[in-house]
């Protein structure tokens, strides 16, 4: 049975098409559309927690070909308001498979809209940005009036919302790479499943909250802080901030993606919003150490602006497509961030690198 | 890091001739890498006998060589030359192994030498060589089939208790996978342990872990020199292993891979470039997958550009060969731009947004005796790609672009055959892959067999028929519908499906028109939307199109003056590259003179699809609706003015829809001109008038007509179908029976049915057949003027009786006397004149005695066009489409197109390569039905020096010593005798069968070995000296008709071509070598560019 349905933006562009995955309460889900151009790991992308608040646009057409199964979320549930997609599987194939996705997004309370045009509404967005909008079986008068209400992602705390709410430690089978296991305490902004598994590969790994104070992570005496990805607008997040600028040079600090954009803002630098944002799995980075070229998997609409950081940082990593900041080394301090996502899930594997230099600088100390 | 700066030139190897397994995608990768190096400043150098190539005209290198890719060849142009370096990745195997053999010699690649740039020698041997590469995978932690090697059963049972069954087993030192076979039992296995065995000379197997039935995968790969690498595209096949590659449906990206398996496969991909060592340039790696466990292995790589990466670049907007010539000299990935988007670097992954489908081609009806049936080797002859927003869509245009009579998948008058067929026995057939089991499968669909049954028997993946099964649930939704009471939305989701105007009219007993009006007065048009490699994440700036039905339109208006050119669809025999060559330089010659050049093709192995060659590509399927959708989008772009459609230049593909698209857009030669030279009766009347001589004969529709008119022609007679290129179902009568048969297969609904079989608008032509006749061809443009200008008088080596295009021919002419030609050009330029053609025309004649017949004439580019504009230096295509659009050419002459031909007393031969190595049960006989998939030349300073070379450039080695193999046909006897005279008096040795020694000795030629009929079954036979490496050349010629497919020179042929014996077939193509051989006995071999020949 098909459930007809519609997309509008809130620039007032409509798109038919057709309802997948959970029904939508009244009919209609909103949220800040954006697109993803990766061709597979449409799992992992929807179980971001950094897409809270959004609908993700795939511009893949052929979206949930192999189906879900539990080992590939990035985190307990998915955290985006929406999915859209120009054909939704109806039959899955893959070995690895346990359920399909339309089944997954229902399970989870997820709606989707399929049959779109999904191009042309990628063509709208890269040219007028990340655009509020609401889809849904709702008529078009309500789903105008939802992408009117949408607040969008710009000056909201997204992070709230995604964090866990108490500290847990990691268990994993250790691999034991030292000869000494280190202490990883990992702030939790939406992190992802990924990431946690990359970290316990150096060592035990605390996730803690958010809120976490600079007292609370010292008390747990780590080697190293990570700082994870997460959603929505960095300048929001102005706790973290503070505790990130009470740990500089006290221990070794690693981050990325909003993390990278936290510790930025901690050594007193700017974020700004990109016209659309970076959501892919093919963007050239340039390691600038040794100019050798990372495709790297990408997912942020915020970015750090290094000539707020000059003389503080040396920059590390630069976006060859848009030339805009890709990661940093602080000066004088034991502390780098990237903007991109080393970890992929999904995505290339080619700055898993990062994680050894991680390493290298708990090892070192502070 | 920038170019180097410490080589100054480069020599470019090309592939040669079109064969299977190696065709027009590597004029696409030579051209883009010449144009590319010229740019960046450094002297060109190439090699390629292939004359039909965009990349050998002489704009495109600094010295342009047609000549025999053979070391010894090559060698001389280098010490000629003296490149700094030498690019060996972009002219396929042939490119790599002409490099191994000159590495090897020490010619190249070491201190002193030229450079190998792109792949060095090393790592073209650790890629090439089976178990060295994997070893090196093994190294490198990759899984590789498990195998052993065994010398007895003995061994090679303990082989297989290690690996177990099912098992492959490869005999070593074989040719054309004999001996190769599948066991699945104990039983089987000895079997076929066995017989491996005897097969191998040196009795050695290789036994493999059979992994037929995995799913197939292939990634594309570059590498610059700072080792960064970037995977360009996934391609995932629909056939599963067990089906070579290149015969397999492929589609891309991969769409069954979660991402964790795919960045296993993309890590895997990047360890296995490294470890090869391929430094910089493209390379494919293809992997298989246990689809019930995930396990990945590799199969193999190759460590140069391929006909893959041509698809890639094409389904991605990512030019793999450009980019890899730039990657050779030096520059890093970063430091290219992305000529799409012009704003993003090439150091990046391309993301797409639609589904890319790749069918193949094959040509099984053309060579009877095939088995028709696909496996580990390469057959198809060439292929379509089509791009469609979803599978399902660009599954149907992809079979509706093979022009194989197929509107999409199924739902179309042929679908028919399979009508009668039962569940069971379908089921069974989709077991064994062939060109058919798409439609078979989807007809099993359609009845409601399961997926899961479907997938058990065909391996195709369960996602896959799901797809084609939403096809079949929407025709049997749509079957219910009345299309005047359709609605947009129902409209439009047929179309997404791929739908065609013809299956619908199929479907509701309409036509394709009505179907047509009715949709859109629906509303319902085709969007096009814009091949970006980003996925539209950023602004495209190249308008490279396909269509689909959706919102947005992305065809940018325009309002220069515009031109579509209409492409000449996938390679088959009969049409290949030399249309895209023609229709190639109408694109450039138009842009240069203003116009804007729209390009409709399907074909992704040509130039013609590059997006750089014309203003705009329409990656579209060459049919009536495709076609008209692409001229509404452009009329409507540019405000409502309709382009002008060239039609002529792409063969027959286009020619046949000349008459369903608006006259008033056609340019050049009008249809209604096309129409009289293809209407018997209007054009026997048209050379009655000019008071041509033509073979008398007519035309039947059934074998009472037929009948009548040998009744008054008389025996023997040629028979064909109207309208067909290649001479499908051609044949030479010579009685009743037979005639009676050919009416028969010619009605019949087979595959030449689908072509265009008999009906009143197509009548079969019969003619008396000219024995022993002389054939001529010529290329000459007629301008509106009136002006004939005559390109080239072309001779044949064969005879008339076999086709053309299976013929080598000469220009100029050497045996005609000078008034013959004189006449020959004088009927050309009637002809033209009354046809009141613009543009191309090609006439033949054959030429008996003292009179000269016209055969027929058709006013559209010929196969030949390429091959003139070589031998003559005249641009002929380029000229013609100028002609076509309006220009004289007393203009062109002024404006310095057109030159006069260079004639500094050369020959140019003209070879066809024929496929018969790929076919051993086919008896390799000529005939007037063409077989050769491509073509060389041989140019020098006399006809038997450039036959010599066309030769050896064609494969065929003429020998200067040894024995020759003579069996002569008695007609050919009397020739037989000049023949053997020139091999004594050269010194070579001659062995004859029984009736041609005593032929021979009568005449006082010795034979120094005679042997008996291979039916007698004792003493030495031919095929035995053959196999004992006795013989170096073997001249056979058929005996007239039948002699039946075990007649002893069909077993001798065959022979020739299994042990790879060079041979000839003809007794004309006999004088011809043996001129050859002694011009060239005693002398080397000398070499010279196009360039010098022309004085450009």
């Amino acid at each position: 049975m098909i459930r007809e349905a519609a997309l509008v933006l809130a620039d007032g562009s409509v798109f038919e098409g057709e309802l997948f995955g959970a029904e939508p309460a009244g009919g209609v889900a909103s949220g800040e559309v954006v697109f993803n151009t990766v061709m597979s790991g449409y799992q992992e992308v929807i179980t971001d927690p950094s897409y809270a608040g959004q609908i993700v646009t795939f511009t893949y057409p052929h979206i949930g070909n192999y189906g879900t199964n539990q080992a590939d979320f990035e985190s307990e549930r998915p955290f985006c308001r929406g999915v859209i997609v120009r054909e939704m599987a109806r039959r899955h194939s893959n070995h690895r498979a346990e359920q399909s996705l339309d089944a997954t997004l229902r399970r989870f309370g997820v709606s989707a809209i399929g049959g779109i045009d999904t191009r042309r509404l990628t063509r709208i967005l890269r040219d007028t940005g990340a655009m509020a909008g609401a889809f849904g079986t709702a008529d078009e008068a309500s789903l105008r009036q939802a992408a009117a209400a949408e607040p969008g992602t710009d000056g909201i705390d997204l992070v709230a919302d995604v964090t866990c709410e108490r500290p847990y430690t990691h268990n994993t089978t250790r691999i034991d790479t030292g000869s000494t296991m280190r202490r990883i305490v990992a702030f939790d902004f939406g992190i992802k499943r990924t990431m946690v598994r990359h970290l316990a590969g150096l060592g035990t790994v605390e996730v803690v909250p958010a809120t976490t104070t600079s007292a609370e992570v010292l008390a747990r005496e780590p080697d190293g802080v990570f700082l994870s990805n997460g959603p929505g607008d960095p300048a929001m997040c102005g706790d973290a901030v503070q505790t990130i600028a009470e740990l500089l040079g006290q221990i070794p600090i690693f981050g990325i993606c909003l993390g990278h954009q936290l510790l930025s803002r901690a050594l007193g630098g700017n974020t700004f919003k990109l016209p659309f944002g970076h959501h892919g799995g093919n963007h050239p980075v340039r390691y600038e150490p040794s100019g050798h070229i990372e495709i790297t998997s990408q997912n942020h609409n915020f970015c750090v602006d290094p000539a707020s950081l000059e003389g503080k940082v040396e920059v590390t990593h630069l976006n060859l497509n848009d030339h805009t900041n890709e990661g940093m080394r602080v000066l004088g301090v034991p502390a780098f961030s990237v903007q991109y996502h080393p970890e992929a899930g999904p995505g290339p594997h080619d700055s898993r690198y990062l994680f050894d230099m991680f390493a290298e600088l708990m090892d070192a100390g502070v | 890091m920038p170019k180097r700066t410490d080589i100054h030139s480069i020599l470019i190897i090309g592939s040669g001739p079109i064969v299977i397994g190696q065709a027009c995608e590597f004029d696409y990768s030579g051209t883009q890498a010449c144009r590319v190096l010229r740019e960046e400043g450094y002297r060109v150098i190439l090699v390629n006998s292939n004359p039909a190539t965009i990349m050998t005209d002489p704009d495109f290198a600094d010295a342009t060589y047609i000549e025999p890719i053979t070391p010894d060849v090559v060698a001389k142009i280098i010490e000629r030359e003296r490149p700094d370096a030498v690019l060996p990745t972009l002219g396929g195997q042939t490119g790599l192994n002409t490099a191994m053999a000159l590495f090897e010699r020490g010619i190249i690649g070491v201190p002193g030498t030229p450079e190998m740039i792109g792949a060095n020698a090393e790592a073209i041997a650790t890629a090439e060589d089976r178990d060295k590469f994997k070893r090196a995978m093994v190294e490198i932690g990759l899984a590789v089939p498990v195998s052993g090697i065994a010398h007895d059963l003995a061994e090679a049972m303990a082989v297989v208790e290690r690996i177990g069954m099912p098992i492959i087993i490869r005999p070593a030192y074989i040719l054309g996978g004999r001996g190769t076979g599948i066991a699945r039992t104990a039983a089987e296995f000895k079997l076929r342990a066995a017989e491996g065995l005897a097969a191998s000379p040196i009795g050695e197997i290789l036994i493999e872990k059979s992994i037929a039935g995995w799913k197939e995968y292939e990634l594309e790969v570059m590498r610059d020199c700072a080792d960064n690498c970037v995977i360009i595209c996934s391609i995932e096949n629909v056939d599963a292993m067990g089906v070579h590659t290149g015969d397999s449906i492929t589609v891309a990206p991969a769409q069954t891979l979660s991402d964790v398996e795919y960045q296993e496969m993309r890590d895997a991909a990047f360890a296995c470039i490294r470890r090869v060592g391929v430094e910089t340039g493209g390379s494919n790696v293809q992997f298989a997958v246990n689809p019930e466990t995930g396990e990945q292995v590799v199969i193999e790589m190759n460590p140069r550009v391929s006909r893959s990466s041509a698809l890639a670049s094409k389904a991605t907007g990512f030019p793999i060969a450009k980019i890899a010539a730039k990657l050779a000299v030096g520059y890093t990935l970063d430091e290219i731009s992305n000529d799409i988007t012009k704003a993003t670097p090439a150091s990046f992954e391309p993301s797409i947004d639609y589904v890319v489908t790749k069918i193949p081609r094959w040509a099984f009806e053309k060579l009877p005796g095939s088995s028709g049936i696909l496996g580990t080797q390469m057959q198809s002859v060439g292929e379509v790609m089509s791009i469609g927003r979803t599978f399902t869509e660009s599954l149907q245009k992809g079979l509706r672009s093979l022009e194989h009579g197929r509107l999409g998948l199924g739902c179309d008058p042929a679908e028919a055959e399979l009508a009668e067929i039962g569940d069971e026995t379908l089921l069974k057939m989709i077991a064994i892959p062939t060109p058919d089991r798409i439609f078979q499968v989807g007809e099993l669909l359609r009845r409601g067999t399961g997926i899961e049954a479907i997938h058990e028997a065909c391996r195709i993946d369960a996602w896959f028929l799901d797809q084609m099964l939403q096809i079949m649930e929407e025709r049997a939704a749509l079957a219910d519908e009345k299309p005047t009471e359709l609605s947009p939305r129902q409209w439009r989701r047929a179309k997404q499906m791929g739908f065609s105007d013809g299956q619908l009219a199929h479907l509701w007993h309409s036509d394709e028109l009505t179907v047509r009006a009715l949709r859109e007065a629906a509303g319902v048009i085709p969007t096009y939307k814009t091949v970006d490699t980003c996925a539209a994440e950023f602004a495209a700036e190249t308008p490279y199109h396909y269509s689909t039905y959706e919102d947005e339109n992305e065809v940018r208006p325009s309002d220069r003056p515009r031109v579509v050119i209409l492409g000449s669809g996938p390679n088959r025999i009969g049409q290949g590259i030399e249309f895209d060559y023609c229709c190639v330089h109408a694109s450039f010659a138009l842009r240069e003179a203003g116009y804007e050049t729209v390009m409709i093709n399907c074909n992704p192995e040509t130039v013609s699809t590059d997006y750089d060659t014309s203003d705009r590509l329409y990656f579209e399927p060459l049919t009536r609706e495709d076609v008209l959708n692409v001229i509404a989008a452009e009329t409507l772009a540019s405000g409502g003015t309709a382009p002008k459609v060239i039609v002529s230049l792409g063969g027959q593909t286009p020619l046949k829809l000349s008459g369903v698209l608006p006259q008033e857009l056609i340019a050049g030669t009008s249809p209604h001109s096309i129409d009289l030279a293809e209407d018997r009766e209007k054009w026997s009347a048209l050379c009655h008038r000019l008071r041509i001589p033509q073979p008398p004969g007519d035309t039947a529709v059934d074998l009472e007509q037929a009948l009548r008119i040998v009744d008054r022609v008389g025996f023997p007679v040629l028979v064909r179908p109207s309208y067909v290129l290649g001479g499908r179902a051609m044949q030479i009568v010579h009685d009743g029976d037979h005639l009676a048969r050919a009416m028969r297969e010619l009605a019949g609904f087979g595959s030449l049915g689908r072509e265009g079989g008999l009906s009143a608008e197509r009548p079969v032509l019969i003619d008396r057949f000219l024995e022993d006749a002389t054939e001529v061809d010529v290329d000459a443009i007629r301008d509106h003027t009136g002006e004939v200008l005559i390109g080239g008088v072309m001779e044949h080596v064969e005879e008339a009786g076999v086709h053309s295009g299976d013929s080598a021919c000469a220009i100029p002419p050497q045996t005609l006397p000078p008034w013959v030609v004189e006449v020959i050009e004088s009927y050309t330029k009637s002809i033209a004149q009354a046809l009141d053609v613009r543009g191309l025309i090609n006439v033949q004649y054959a030429v008996l005695g003292t009179t000269v017949f016209v055969i027929e004439a058709n006013p559209r580019a010929s196969r030949t066009v390429p091959f003139v504009a070589k031998a003559t230096g005249v641009p002929l295509a380029k000229v013609a489409s100028r002609v076509m659009l309006g220009a004289t050419l007393a203009e062109l002459r002024h404006e310095g197109l057109l030159k006069p031909p260079s004639s500094n007393g050369h020959v140019s031969i003209k070879e066809a390569v024929l496929p018969f190595n790929r076919f051993p049960e086919v008896d390799p006989a000529l005939g007037p039905e063409m077989r050769s998939t491509g073509e060389v030349m041989g140019i020098d300073s006399t006809f038997g020096l450039a036959f010599y070379k066309a030769e050896l450039a064609a494969g065929t080695v003429l020998p200067t010593e040894g024995t020759v193999f003579l069996s002569l046909a008695d007609g050919d006897k009397p020739a037989g005798i000049v023949v053997a005279r020139r091999l004594r008096q050269l010194g070579l040795g001659i062995a004859a069968t029984t009736g041609t020694a005593d032929y021979l000795a009568s005449f006082g030629v010795n034979v120094d070995a005679v042997v008996g009929k291979i039916s007698d079954g004792h003493g030495i036979n031919a095929i035995n000296l053959i196999a004992g490496g006795d013989i170096a050349f073997v001249i056979n010629t058929p005996q007239g008709q039948g002699g039946g497919a075990r007649s002893d020179g069909e077993q001798i042929r065959k022979a020739a071509i299994t042990h790879r014996v060079s041979s000839v077939t003809t007794v004309e193509a006999a004088l011809a070598a043996v001129q050859g051989m002694a011009e060239q006995v005693g002398r080397a071999l000398s070499v010279r560019s196009l360039q010098e020949y022309h004085r450009i």
